[in-house]
């Protein structure tokens, strides 16, 4: 996030796009919330009529996967009645020309077409936007799992800079976080083509530096494989052997009969969590970790704010904290890693990584901190981009809209959406093994609009079979107008329903995030 | 900004204007009883127990809503006050079950606290009482409305923390009581089960169900931590008793404050799951056989070794964590690049 989540509430316009963020973020929703009781405006995008779209004072039910030509649209209106903040513009960016040229053919009427939104409504929300004196765009999967991710987060950030909607307290691009340390996880460098802080592989000076940190005589220059990269290869026999640590890939990654085949054809596979999870079952070997409540360290939320995780409990059985088994095995394997506590692995990396260098846990005992926080004496880093932008200018990526890679047609006539349910989590390893939400929350179903139904004579709870291209799971019906007509919904929580046999694994070409939210399916009553 | 100077138990106090009487008290450092009020939620001045003196008004005004100003003078433990608090205690609890010994709230209740506090052991009051049923018919929140006190604070909470106004007051005097609409239980209403009802309940109408079965709230020893579930980070208080997490409360958190949702608040059962993993498992003829650490890691080192000495370190691919922390992430990608000698490590950020 470019702002803090309390910001959300000194808003007075929130365009909440691609996030059911009342199930997905629900403590987030409240200052979405707060700022809606101070009288702020709550525009949300959402192919289905979420609680967050009940409570909008717009709901833009458009359609999946036209999100480019929704906000392109918005900007066009924001040009044509000259409501652009040419402030900023002239002073923060660069290639306007280049964007105005490329929004000039979407024209709320063109995007009509596209996005099914009447031109009115969005004409409204436009200048809604532009007017707006502090004005946040909230966003999450809905935007980045398609094709055009990539592109769709550069047309929610060509918005913003067009409006001045950035580098300022409560106005801003955020993007809310899925997983506790998603944002962690990217910033200590847990990708192929960065270290910590996102220093780049390439660049032969952060490799010397990394280098000589590690006391390795060299560094790989080569960026690695992204997730979904590493299962083709596994599939194709270029990668032989895998270590997973705390992640279920057979039910989060789509295609997962695909998943499942890659990860059998490895010589061998290793698989570290606190459950044998489906993706363990495959292991030639499984690690028992702890969980969070057995170990020391840190989480970096989605505000980028680190704080600590402490142990409340001693590991169940023989479980080992994550960090100590990795040390383990680079030991075994003749790089001795050893550290005395958590503490001190975050000191080292405060020392390698600028952005979190004035951080150390003696900070964090009185209170998380956001960074960038470069010494200690900073106090950290409420909102981005104040005055300047990281890389100087702010440059607008016109993007043009593309459709999704896989729409309905006569074999599989429905557009297929994944999400989260308010009560569960990601596969469901832990959600599904609490002793209080799985009870209340015990089974899967798949919300399907009634004209649907009615045509595919499919009654309430009855099992349906849905198939798409890869896959077919059963699942329960539920008639409903949360989603619209040629759209069905349901979530990847449940074993069961591991609707990820059936999603695309279409990736966007830069992100190479996967397009999980349209796949092309059918429905076929059962009973 | 504007002050004002009261004398509070004969204490000079300077508050900005706009303070009421129970905060510039508190800023004094003087204690007031109260029950309804909280600092994040509108005042209310609902259940009198606050009331302090002040001559030349005309009775003893609820200090959470009376403004100080300017010479005012106040007492906050006049035996008027003491007499009017101790009338309150014995209304409340003339509608009470009295059953302490077996309260999960026993030893963290403003009821009983107070109660000790003023001396009310007895209720002069004695007549009809209210015997609701127990409603736990959901896995997450006991309501009692035999204990509830009508502070209105979970109706405040559920309204402005949560902004779902699942509950209101509901019928009149005697049998005035809390409830969703149209008199159902949660279960049956829209309630999400944040439990912030719950965190703010200052009795035992409230309980959740885990914790207050499992220890008394004396035996458990919280620790601050940070929610495992999603990016939000809410911080919360792991309630730990003989090495076992037995529930989480509410703490003041950076992101949160005390509020959360059902998952960081009841969702903690996975901790001590019978599924949970204790101890490595190697794979022998098809079928996971139990092995000992160094078994395990001795195995894994060599096979990753084998297969880097084979077909190179690009043959070999990691999957990190966002569910781990920094310190375990940064260690998984020094060991990837480091000792492995890949860049192909990444995690779940797509998905």
């Amino acid at each position: 996030m470019t702002n803090s989540i309390g910001e959300i509430a000194g808003a007075d316009f929130i365009l909440a796009i691609g996030t059911n963020t009342t199930e997905s973020h629900p403590v987030i929703s409240l200052q979405a919330k707060k700022a809606q009781r101070n009288g702020a405006t709550l525009v949300v995008a959402d192919p289905r009529r979420t609680e967050m779209a009940e409570l909008a004072n717009t709901h833009l039910q458009l359609k999946s996967g036209s999100d480019i030509a929704l906000l392109n649209a918005m900007a066009n209106v924001i040009i044509s009645e000259e409501l652009w903040n040419k402030e900023f513009v002239a002073n923060r960016t660069e290639d306007f020309e280049s964007l105005k040229e490329t929004v000039a053919k979407y024209t709320p009427e063109y995007a009509e077409q596209i996005t099914g939104i009447p031109a009115d409504t969005i004409k409204t929300v436009a200048r809604g936007y532009a007017k707006a004196n502090n004005a946040t765009i909230l966003y999450t999967m809905g935007v980045t799992q398609h094709i055009c991710g990539t592109h769709n987060v550069f047309a929610v950030a060509n918005l913003a800079m067009l409006c001045g909607h950035i580098g300022k307290e409560n106005s801003g691009v955020n993007p809310l976080r899925g997983q506790n340390n998603v944002q962690g996880a990217c910033d200590m460098g847990a990708l192929p083509n960065v270290y910590t802080g996102y220093q780049a592989v390439t660049v032969d000076d952060n490799r010397t530096k990394f280098s000589k940190a590690w006391n390795v005589a060299e560094l790989p220059a080569q960026p690695g494989l992204t997730v979904g990269e590493m299962m083709e290869g596994a599939a194709d026999g270029k990668v032989k052997g895998m270590y997973i640590m705390g992640e279920n890939p057979v039910l989060s990654d789509p295609d997962a009969d695909h998943v499942v085949h890659a990860l059998e054809k490895l010589e061998f596979l290793v698989v570290q969590d606190i459950f044998l999870t489906e993706t363990a079952a495959l292991a030639d070997v499984v690690l028992p970790a702890a969980s969070f409540a057995e170990k020391d360290g840190t989480f970096s939320n989605t505000e980028r704010r680190v704080q600590r995780v402490r142990k409340a409990i001693d590991p169940v059985g023989n479980a080992r904290a994550d960090w100590e088994i990795i040390c383990n095995i680079a030991t075994a394997m003749g790089y001795p890693m050893q550290y005395a506590s958590a503490s001190n692995i975050f000191d080292e990396i405060a020392s390698l990584t600028p952005s979190y260098a004035g951080i150390s846990y003696a900070r964090l005992e009185l209170g998380g901190i956001q960074w960038p926080c470069p010494d200690a004496d900073h106090p950290g880093t409420p909102y981005l981009h104040k005055d300047k932008f990281v890389r100087g200018l702010g440059k607008f990526n016109p993007v043009e809209y593309i459709p999704p890679a896989e729409l309905p047609d006569q074999d599989y006539p429905l557009v297929l959406s994944t999400g989260r349910r308010h009560f569960h989590y990601h596969t469901g390893t832990m959600t599904q093994r609490t002793g209080a939400l799985e009870v209340h929350y015990g089974a899967e179903h798949l919300e399907i609009n009634p004209a649907d139904a009615a045509a595919l004579n499919v009654a309430e709870g009855d099992t349906v079979l849905m198939k798409s291209r890869r896959g077919q799971v059963e699942v329960t019906a539920r008639i409903t107008d949360v989603v619209p007509r040629g759209m069905v919904f349901t979530s990847f929580h449940f074993p069961e329903v591991a609707i990820n046999k059936l999603t695309n694994p279409a990736r966007d070409p830069v992100a190479k995030i996967p397009e999980l939210k349209v796949c092309a399916v059918k429905v076929i009553t059962v009973s | 900004m504007a002050e004002v100077t009261l004398t509070i138990n004969g204490l000079q106090v300077t508050v900005p204007k706009g303070t009421t009487v129970l905060d510039a008290a508190r800023q004094a450092g003087l204690f007031i009883p109260t029950f309804c009020h909280d600092p994040e939620l509108t005042r209310f001045g609902a259940c009198r127990m606050c009331v302090v003196e002040i001559p030349g008004m005309r009775n003893l005004p609820a200090s959470c809503v009376t403004e100080a100003t300017e010479g005012m003078v106040v007492h906050t433990d006049s035996p008027a006050v003491i007499e009017a608090r101790k009338t309150i205690l014995e209304l409340m609890l003339a509608n009470h079950p009295m059953d302490c010994l077996t309260c999960g709230k026993n030893g963290d209740c403003r009821l009983q606290d107070y109660a000790y506090m003023y001396g009310v052991k007895t209720e002069p009051f004695g007549g009809e009482k209210h015997n609701y049923p127990l409603e736990d018919d959901n896995p997450f929140i006991v309501r009692d409305m035999n204990k509830c006190i009508l502070c209105g604070k979970c109706v405040r909470a559920c309204a402005e923390i949560q902004g779902k106004s699942i509950v209101d007051f509901a019928y009149r005097g005697f049998d005035a009581k809390i409830t969703p609409a149209m008199d159902v239980p949660l279960s049956e209403s829209e309630c999400v089960f944040c439990g912030n009802c719950v965190a703010v309940c200052p009795v035992g109408a409230l309980q959740e169900k885990g914790l207050r079965s499992a220890a008394r709230t004396w035996e458990v020893q919280k620790v601050k931590t940070t929610c495992p579930y999603c990016g939000t980070g809410c911080n919360f208080e792991l309630n730990v008793k003989d090495n076992q997490v037995v529930g989480v409360t509410s703490c003041d958190g950076d992101v949160n404050g005390r509020a959360l949702c059902v998952k960081g608040r009841f969702g903690y059962g996975f901790i001590h799951h019978p599924d949970r993993l204790t101890t490595p498992l190697i794979k022998k003829n098809g079928e996971f056989v139990e092995a000992t650490w160094d078994e395990a890691i001795t195995l894994v080192a060599q096979k990753l070794g084998d297969i880097k000495d084979k077909y190179g370190p690009d043959a070999l691919a990691v999957l990190s964590s966002a569910r781990c922390t920094n310190e375990e992430n940064y260690l998984m990608q020094k060991f990837t690049r480091a000792v492995l000698g890949t860049n192909s490590i990444d995690h779940c950020a797509r998905l």
